[in-house]
């Protein structure tokens, strides 16, 4: 801004008067517009800034967790120790529940074996020299761990008197004690593990009996409290699979029904326009609520079960439907005249002209709303916990009637877990595990959209 | 008789009637007589009409069968048994379901229960006889009908459409019945929880004190005002965070970034939008939290690591994307004939924006405002997590506060019974907040539709 | 029609060129008793790899109207928006050659945009208020440039803009509303108004009168008249008879090539390219 226009040039007196207000001005204007820009730039900077520490801090955390110390140990399923009679056969003429009710039986005097003694002694085996107190030495070990012996044992009675090598969890403390989560330096009434257990694990870890192994029972037990280094999410994601089943076997239907039966069909008049107003309002209506709709009407009136997954799909049915219809409508509403009058003036009707001519168009439209009604669901917590999905549920659920936790409940319920410093990685890790379904299901999204566009 | 084979019989009779319809109305087709509709919509009126009625039967069927057959079973088991309560007439009544099926039970089986059991049976398969026949029987007659109505000017065509736009109308029905649910029953239990406590002492309380339902009904203090003022204060720091760097990032991203930053920038704010609010929550909690608390101790403030002001930050955060993408749209449709006008006379990018651009389009800004703080103090997982569920009336951002739908979630999750003022308390709320987003979203989405018309 | 259409053409024109270069210079020497504003030297445009103009040479007397006319798509507009760096504005347009205001390259880096377009008003196609009332839409070029040392000051700038402008009799009652409420025709001269409250040397007109009815387009090119008295004007206009109409000198576009320029009465009556005729006879256009 140095240079302005030359003096030398034929400019009349009073322009150049004016002309020199104007360049008195300049510097100033100028600073301000780079402050102006620069205030923007920044402020693309924190929201960006805020998406990476996010990640960051996520991935950091969670990370860490889908490795997790486990011990390899050759388990002697001793005779002493294991003393149970043969496993029961179905006999001739013996009624179905009657066998059933022998088995278990059997699987109960299976359970009531001293697993733990069985696991004791396999740790002494591959550290002979160690003395140690049984109950710091079982402290090493996950609490559900026994009954992974016990399973290989139902399944297969005749290893009785062998010896197998198997993998099972150490424990969270031991988890922890490892990846250096605790400081090695607190004094022992602050440690979770007594020293003997921490000299024992160092030691096991040193000589590559504990090793870190990724962690497949996330994705396939269940939660535990009892045991939680082996708690997984298996029944969190069948809960969340079937929510979202029912959301998109009801809500994509009626919801791109009502978006046609509107965009295509209504008469414009009061009621076209309450519903439509409605609409709008239910889309930014709080997610809570429709947890209290669900608590008052499908719970508490209709008695349908609590934590089932098919009462937590109808009330994220509820939540979607409005997303649902607004998105297909503007996919809709982007559909030329043109084409509806090129149908139209052929001779068909406007519901062929519709159904075979307009929708069609459209599909790449509905997928996306689709998946964004979906993704949507998929995280959303706060209903749930209206409808009883917070309870703590240890099955897999075989039907959306029975009792079931969700994704994002699960990470509610673990973050609240009393053992902070493993259940916060762990949390992190669900939270990996939904944030890569969300983003797998938009991948999806975007990569059928492509091919359906390029299909037109 | 599964219902898998129901569906696949109610399949063939829908071919099968499809197929009636279609080759009667071609059968009647002649070169002097032209059918008015295709024959393909003559077989999809047939179909509808014969499969309709069955559909109806078993349908309810579905639903009451299981009060039928219940009520069956306890008017055959002994008169004694039949007056126990429910705990030991449940299961009885599924024993005796148990040996119907022929699975049989375990332990003994008594006389009574055999008979009960045979005559269940009995019941079954009879009731499932009459229903097939009757679903049948309604089919058979109606499909009659129908061919009956199979002629050359009939107009079948504008029936199915007729009925296609009637199933389209009650799709859209379904968000207008959300709504009125979600009215109806916020009022309705609000109703019930203000003839515990009286709706002044619920509006204008400022102590929140509830007990719990134990300790005698009524006893607590259920001050709303306390909530009420932690949900606006967390909202307002929510939107002093969104506000200026949403805005700014709009602003930037509309008037200033080449395209290519554009398309970067804009997808990876929007991925802010995606995440699950519990994944901010567990942020706020685990980091922002420790970070703020030990940030004000460097300066020698006492924040709280869960605080009005953690959650009030996150929530920010969350609402970033909200605010500029709504912004983005809005200062995209200012004309550009009028930025070119201010540029046109010599005015500096960021004089045209403050000065034409941002007074033009501040209608549609302050919609998305209100959206957004309808959104703000409806959010519920972060607070949950981060706030501190502390319900006193504080005026220092850095303490613990307890929000409208904290403690909405608080009240229902407990062991509360469902008709204690403790548990209905969460509906007097949730009718609060309803009202308090309507109004919002009303306002902001009149305002914003308004600015649209004035630029379309 | 579209740039591509005139890429295509471009080499078919390649061999006029040297011809109209000519006739530039010829038409040129006719203007020597008149003084220069604003002189054009090959200025070439491109609108990414497009090119949309091809070596226009042409000079803006001082204290009177040029037309730019043509059919549309030639570039009319385009040039018209090369003289005061509107193009700036446009992602992916280039301008070589050279373009001069009173001497002084208006592309020269260090030239200040701001204050150029200070010096070089503008006037749109659509009439484009701000959302501000009548008085602001006026003041705004005065204050945000500083020319108005107090409110009187301001209030005396906005008076005499509107009278040259001929609407402060229409909306002297009514200063303080906002200026979308007027009228196509008076919001166009408030816009006018707008432009001359800076007082520019030039002011350039982008079709100004397309989308009014014929009796405020009658209004607007009486006040064109009357302001040539003090200003420069360079109009863009689709309509022949507008610019027989307002304009001393014409020039016409034709396919991004400045084709012949001229006295305004000898372009319509004896072009002397055969393409200049066939527009102004209605051949094509």
């Amino acid at each position: 801004m140095t240079d302005t226009f030359s003096k030398t040039t034929d400019v009349p007196q009073e322009t150049e008067a004016r002309l020199e207000r104007i360049r008195t001005g300049l510097a100033k204007r100028h600073a301000r517009e780079k402050r102006f820009r620069l205030y923007g730039v920044l402020a693309i900077a924190a929201a960006l800034a805020f998406v990476a520490i996010l990640f960051a801090m996520i991935l950091s955390k969670g990370l860490p967790a889908f490795q997790q110390a486990s011990l390899s140990l050759p388990v002697t399923f001793s005779e002493e120790l294991i003393e149970v009679d043969p496993k029961p056969v179905r006999e001739a003429g013996q009624s179905a529940a009657d066998f059933q009710a022998a088995s278990l039986r059997w699987q109960r005097d299976v359970t009531l074996i001293n697993w733990n003694r069985v696991l004791e002694n396999a740790v002494r085996t591959i550290a002979p020299d160690v003395e140690i107190e049984t109950r710091d030495l079982q402290s090493i070990i996950d609490n559900g761990e026994r009954f992974k012996l016990r399973d290989a044992f139902v399944a297969d009675p005749s290893i009785l008197g062998r010896a197998i090598q198997m993998d099972v969890l150490a424990s969270a403390d031991v988890d922890n004690w490892l990846k250096g989560n605790i400081n090695r330096d607190l004094p022992d009434a602050q440690q979770q593990l007594s020293a003997d257990a921490r000299a024992l694990a160092d030691r096991l870890y040193e000589e590559g009996h504990i090793r870190m192994a990724f962690a497949w029972h996330i994705f396939t037990n269940t939660d535990s409290r009892s045991a939680p280094a082996s708690a997984g999410l298996a029944g969190a994601f069948m809960g969340s699979l079937y929510m979202m089943l029912v959301v998109i076997v009801l809500a994509v239907p009626i919801g791109v029904a009502s978006a046609i039966y509107l965009e295509e069909f209504a008469p414009k008049n009061r009621l076209t326009d309450l519903i439509e107003v409605n609409i709008n309002n239910l889309a930014a209506v709080p997610s809570i609520v429709f947890g209290l709709l669900g608590a008052a009407v499908f719970i508490n009136y209709f008695r349908l079960p609590l934590s089932a997954p098919i009462v937590g799909g109808l009330v994220l049915t509820l939540m979607t439907l409005p997303t649902i219809i607004i998105a297909t409508r503007s996919a809709l509403r982007a559909v030329p005249p043109s084409l509806r009058q090129a149908a139209l003036g052929l001779g068909a009707s406007k519901t062929q002209t519709v159904f075979h001519h307009v929708l069609p168009v459209t599909y790449p439209g509905i997928l996306t709303a689709t998946i964004i009604g979906v993704a949507q669901a998929l995280g959303e917590t706060a209903p749930l916990l209206l409808i009883g999905m917070n309870a703590f549920v240890a099955a897999v659920p075989g039907s959306p009637f029975e009792q079931s936790t969700a994704l994002p409940v699960q990470i509610f319920l673990w973050q609240g877990n009393e053992n902070r410093n493993f259940f916060e990685a762990r949390t992190s890790a669900a939270i990996i595990v939904l944030l890569a379904l969300m983003i797998s299901l938009n991948a999806i999204a975007i990569f059928l959209r492509s091919r359906l566009e390029r299909r037109r | 008789m599964n219902s898998l084979t129901v569906a696949a019989l109610l399949l063939v009779f829908l071919g099968l009637a499809y197929q009636q319809g279609w080759s009667l109305s071609r059968r009647l087709a002649t070169p002097e007589g032209r059918l008015h509709s295709r024959p393909a919509y003559h077989g999809s009126l047939v179909a509808i009409w014969t499969v309709a009625p069955a559909l109806l039967i078993l349908a309810l069927w579905a639903l009451f069968g299981n009060t039928a057959s219940r009520a069956f079973i306890i008017a055959n088991l002994p008169a004694e048994l039949a007056d126990q309560p429910a705990s030991v007439i449940e299961p009885a009544i599924q024993r005796v379901r148990q040996i119907a099926s022929g699975f049989g039970v375990a332990g003994d089986v008594q006389p009574y229960e055999t008979a009960a059991g045979q005559a269940l049976r009995q019941f079954q398969v009879i009731m499932s006889a009459t229903v097939l026949a009757a679903a049948a029987a309604f089919a058979a007659l109606s499909l009659y009908f129908a061919r009956r109505r199979v002629a050359l000017r009939l107009q079948a065509r504008n029936e199915v459409e007729r009925l296609v736009g009637y199933l389209l109308l009650a799709c859209s029905a379904v968000a207008v019945l959300t709504t009125l649910g979600i009215v109806l029953s916020l009022v309705f239990e609000a109703a019930r929880f203000f003839t515990f406590v009286s709706p002044a002492d619920f509006f204008f309380g400022t102590v929140w004190n509830p007990r719990f339902s134990t300790t005698g009904a009524g006893s607590g203090q259920y001050g709303l005002l306390p909530l009420l003022w932690g949900t606006v204060m967390v909202a307002a720091i929510a939107m002093f965070v969104a506000l200026p760097i949403g805005l700014m990032t709009a602003i930037y991203l509309s008037q200033y970034a080449r395209p290519r930053v554009r398309n970067f920038v804009k997808p990876v704010i929007e991925i802010l939008a995606g995440i699950p609010t519990i994944v901010y929550g567990f942020f706020a909690l685990v980091t922002v939290g420790p970070f703020l608390a030990s940030a004000g101790a460097a300066v020698g403030i006492d924040i709280r690591a869960t605080s009005a002001l953690t959650a009030g930050i996150v929530m920010g955060i969350m609402i970033i994307p909200f605010i500029s993408s709504l912004s983005d749209d809005i200062l995209r449709q200012v004309p550009r004939a009028m930025i070119d006008g201010s540029i046109g006379l010599g005015a500096t990018r960021s004089e045209t924006i403050k000065r034409v651009v941002l007074p033009a389009a501040l209608p549609g800004i302050v919609g998305a405002f209100l959206l957004a703080v309808s959104r703000a103090i409806g959010e519920t997982m972060i607070v949950v997590l981060a706030a501190g569920n502390s319900p006193f009336l504080r005026a220092n951002p850095g303490e613990p506060i307890s929000t409208v739908t904290v403690t909405i979630v608080n009240q229902l999750t407990g062991d509360q019974d469902f008709a204690s003022p403790q548990s209905l308390v969460a509906f007097a709320l949730g009718l609060t907040l309803f009202v308090m987003t309507l109004f919002l979203n009303m306002a902001a989405l009149y305002i914003v539709r308004r600015f649209r018309e004035q630029y379309e | 029609m579209t740039h591509n259409q005139e890429t295509d053409t471009a080499a078919m024109n390649m061999s006029t060129s040297q011809f109209i270069e000519d006739q530039v210079t010829g038409s040129s020497r006719q203007l020597n008793e008149m003084k220069t504003r604003v002189t054009a030297r090959d200025v070439n445009v491109f609108y990414g790899a497009k090119q949309a103009l091809f070596d226009v040479s042409v000079n803006v007397p001082d204290k009177s109207v040029i037309a730019f006319i043509g059919p549309s798509g030639c570039g009319k507009s385009t040039f018209l928006r090369c003289l005061n760096r509107m193009n700036d504005t446009i992602e992916g347009c280039r301008v070589e050659g050279e373009i001069r205001l009173d001497g002084q390259d208006v592309y020269d880096p260090k030239i200040d945009v701001v204050e150029l377009r200070a010096r070089v008003g503008m006037v749109f196609q659509k009439p484009n208020p701000f959302p501000k009332s009548i008085f602001e839409n006026v003041a705004y070029g005065p204050k945000i440039h500083g020319l108005a040392s107090n409110k009187t000051d301001l209030e005396e700038i906005v008076v005499t803009s509107l009278k040259k402008a001929s609407l402060f009799e229409e909306v002297k009652d009514r200063l303080h509303e906002p200026g979308t409420g007027l009228s196509g025709g008076q919001q166009q001269r408030l816009c006018i108004a707008r432009a001359i409250a800076v007082s520019p040397e030039v002011i350039l007109m982008d079709e100004p009168c397309s989308a009014l009815d014929p009796i405020a387009t009658a209004k607007i090119e009486e006040l064109i008249d009357e302001l040539r008295a003090n200003f420069t004007i360079a109009i863009v206009t689709h309509s022949m008879q507008q610019a027989a109409r307002v304009s001393q000198r014409t020039a016409f576009f034709h396919l991004g090539v400045l084709v012949e320029e001229g006295p305004t009465e000898q372009i319509f009556t004896a072009p002397s390219d055969k393409r200049t005729q066939d527009y102004v006879t209605g051949r094509f256009g």
